[in-house]
């Protein structure tokens, strides 16, 4: 299978996978379906259980329990060196004993590839760095060792390419420049990208389906866009991006939409936006969906209001500014405004009232961690 | 220079900015030192390999001369010791390099997990010098003697003729070269694969390597200082050993080591301008050997 000069992707699926260290289960039950040709993020804090996924995909571990496909085929049982995927490694793991130009040919070169080193330049231009061929790989940037990682593992046209957070070591500027470069790649050979990150911004930038994991199980999965409207849990609505959540029972239910109580304010979320009908339930909010007002607003059916607040807490970050307002019995609210002419639009110290649409409202299946029982 | 195989592979670029009196000052005992107790001794030994016989005849006793006749006298000479003494410190050196390889590999890198079972094995690997190495020499002497059982069962079998013996052979002579020189490998070997990234072997399998190629292209080429100083450690100690080889101890005449001349020319026939001859030709050889390898090898491009 490795034998073969593959030029498209594969699917990959991992189907009920458990994978259990001496002293933890790092992965408890993982089901992932990831389509021939996509770009799939899987999102999540350290020890998640994310990079011990990718090793076992690359097969650097063997599963407790469960089935690995690539394409069709079974690769659970199959060694490293025979599956059809090449990794981007954390850390570069660039042969430090080879030039840059034979780090890029060595997989050609065990595959017995035709013209191993012309192959090899075609990659390091494309990552735009032929010109260092014959460098060694510590004499290079941290930005073009990970260029040169990808070009290695991109040269071979594997079904499947893995990448463990491989922008992790670069500096801001250079990680976007990155990650415009890894997107277009992507786009123009066509293979499907398994990428592993915990920089969510990353993640939804360059992903067609994010994967969320926590504590070793996928949270929630899907389009980049649909993860932010639509949250399904705590973790999911506060480590994508931030979210301001409100607790409380549920207690008049309309046609489409429901209700709780909070501090006096009653907010409403759509059904088909909610997870749970009945009973206490978080609802969130996005800060940048949310506006203030010096007076109450008018009521209406289709706007959330509480209030009233102070604002205790203002953060200018050039596009927008971050205001944190107390609202008593309620806690902190964030609110994002945009910088659009007059900044700051208002004054620390002062009264104001949060709106935001109903239909900007999710509700989600648990509560945030200290609100379970009151 | 050979040595810098010794030292560690980290380059060092930076000079010292100030080279003061205290620098001198500090540097002064051991500069005295190697001029008191090497170089003087080396240039006594040179000029001792130049002299000629006293015209009248006193034995033993030799004139201050310029006589390059002495290095052809003992070439020809002992030739054949020159030959063995190489040979054996080649296939020494080998013989440690096979053996001592998978148990340091196994030390440093696949008992990582557990780093009681390293320290015990490790002290298992030096736990032989405790004990003197002529003990231990003579300890195979015995072991091998012509009425040991080890010996008559060999006999008994077939594997040896009825006056076949192992003390005495080339065999015996290699074998405890190789005993007594293995921890010498076995340490630098360690300590260059317990500082293996196994990330790098990892991306060698990602990259479609089989485990024997990854050892190949990525494990022994990362070793390689590790090989080097194992090898320069043994190599040179052995091509210049007389203990293993001598007749008190595993050899024969039969199997003498430049060493074993060198001993025998100084002590016994009194020969003194042959011993420092072949005395600075083992030491010329070895510096020419090891210059020579430690170019081919390339270390300088290690890391």
């Amino acid at each position: 299978m490795a034998k073969e000069f593959v030029a498209r992707g594969a699917d990959l699926e991992l189907k009920g996978i458990r994978k259990e260290f001496p002293g933890f289960t790092a992965i408890e039950n993982l089901d992932l379906k990831v389509p021939a040709g996509e770009f799939f993020a899987l999102l999540g804090p350290s020890g998640c259980g994310k990079t011990t996924t990718l090793r076992l995909v690359a097969g650097l571990e063997s599963p407790t329990k469960g089935k690995i496909f690539i394409g069709k085929t079974d690769v659970t049982e199959t060694k490293p060196h025979e599956r059809p995927v090449n990794t981007v490694f954390q850390s570069y793991a660039l042969f430090p004993h080879m030039t840059i130009l034979e780090n890029v040919a060595f997989g050609l070169r065990q595959r017995k590839i035709e013209d191993p080193i012309g192959k090899a330049k075609e990659a390091l231009n494309l990552v735009q760095l032929g010109h260092l061929a014959e460098r060694k790989p510590q004499q290079l940037s941290g930005g073009q060792q990970q260029r040169v990682a990808l070009a290695r593992a991109l040269v071979n046209r594997p079904s499947l390419l893995l990448l463990d957070e491989p922008l992790g070591a670069l500096d801001l500027k250079l990680r976007r420049e990155m990650q415009i470069e890894l997107k277009a790649i992507q786009m123009e050979v066509g293979l499907t990208f398994l990428h592993v990150t915990h920089d969510q911004e990353e993640a939804m930038d360059m992903a067609d389906t994010v994967a969320v994991m926590n504590l070793g199980r996928i949270e929630q999965m899907g389009a980049p866009e649909a993860l932010y409207d639509r949250p399904k849990t705590v973790f999911v609505a506060k480590f994508l991006g931030q979210s301001n959540l409100l607790v409380g029972d549920v207690g008049s239910t309309s046609a489409n939409s429901l209700s709780i109580e909070v501090a006096g304010n009653k907010i409403s979320v759509p059904k088909d936006r909610a997870e749970k009908h009945t009973g206490k339930i978080a609802i969130g909010f996005r800060p940048e969906k949310a506006t203030f007002h010096t007076k109450k607003p008018s009521a209406s059916s289709n706007l959330n209001i509480i209030g009233p607040g102070e604002i205790v807490d203002i953060r200018f970050t050039g596009v927008s500014n971050q205001y944190l307002i107390e609202v008593p019995n309620l806690g902190d609210i964030t609110v994002f405004a945009q910088n659009m002419g007059q900044s700051p639009v208002i004054e620390l110290g002062e009264k104001v009232w949060i709106s935001w649409s109903v239909d900007h409202s999710f509700g989600l299946s648990d509560l945030p961690t200290g609100s379970e029982t009151d | 220079m050979a040595f810098a195989a010794f030292s560690s592979n980290v380059k060092v670029d930076a000079k010292p900015t100030k080279t003061g009196k205290v620098v001198i000052a500090l540097l002064a005992p051991g500069l005295a030192y190697l001029g008191v107790f090497f170089l003087t001794p080396l240039i006594a030994l040179i000029m001792v390999s130049l002299q000629v016989p006293d015209p009248t005849g006193v034995y033993g006793k030799y004139v201050p001369a310029f006589e390059i006749g002495n290095y052809a006298y003992v070439i020809s000479e002992y030739f054949p010791h020159i030959i063995r003494s190489f040979s054996y410190a080649l296939i020494a050196t080998l013989l440690a390099l096979i053996i001592s390889y998978p148990l340091a590999y196994f030390i440093g890198v696949k008992a990582r997990p557990w780093p009681l079972l390293q320290k015990l094995m490790l002290t298992l690997v030096i736990a032989p010098f405790f004990i003197s190495f002529l003990l231990r020499t003579l300890a195979w002497k015995q072991i091998f003697s012509n009425e040991s059982w080890i010996v008559t069962t060999l006999q008994q079998i077939g594997f040896l003729g009825p006056d076949q013996y192992v003390v005495g052979t080339p065999f015996m002579v290699i074998f405890g070269l190789t005993y007594n020189f293995i921890p010498f490998m076995t340490l630098p070997l360690y300590t260059s694969l317990e500082r293996l990234d196994i990330r790098y072997l990892e991306a060698g399998a990602d990259l479609y390597a089989s485990p024997a190629k990854v050892f190949r292209k990525i494990t022994f080429p990362l070793s390689l200082p590790g090989v080097i100083s194992g090898t320069l450690l043994t190599f040179i100690p052995i091509a210049g050993d007389y203990i293993n080889a001598s007749g008190e101890f595993l050899g024969s005449p039969e199997t003498a080591m430049l060493g074993n001349t060198i001993e025998a020319n100084f002590l016994s026939i009194n020969d003194y301008p042959s011993a420092s001859a072949l005395s600075v030709l083992l030491m010329g050889a070895i510096l020419i050997l090891v210059t020579l390898y430690v170019k081919r090898s390339g270390t300088e491009d290690l890391l």
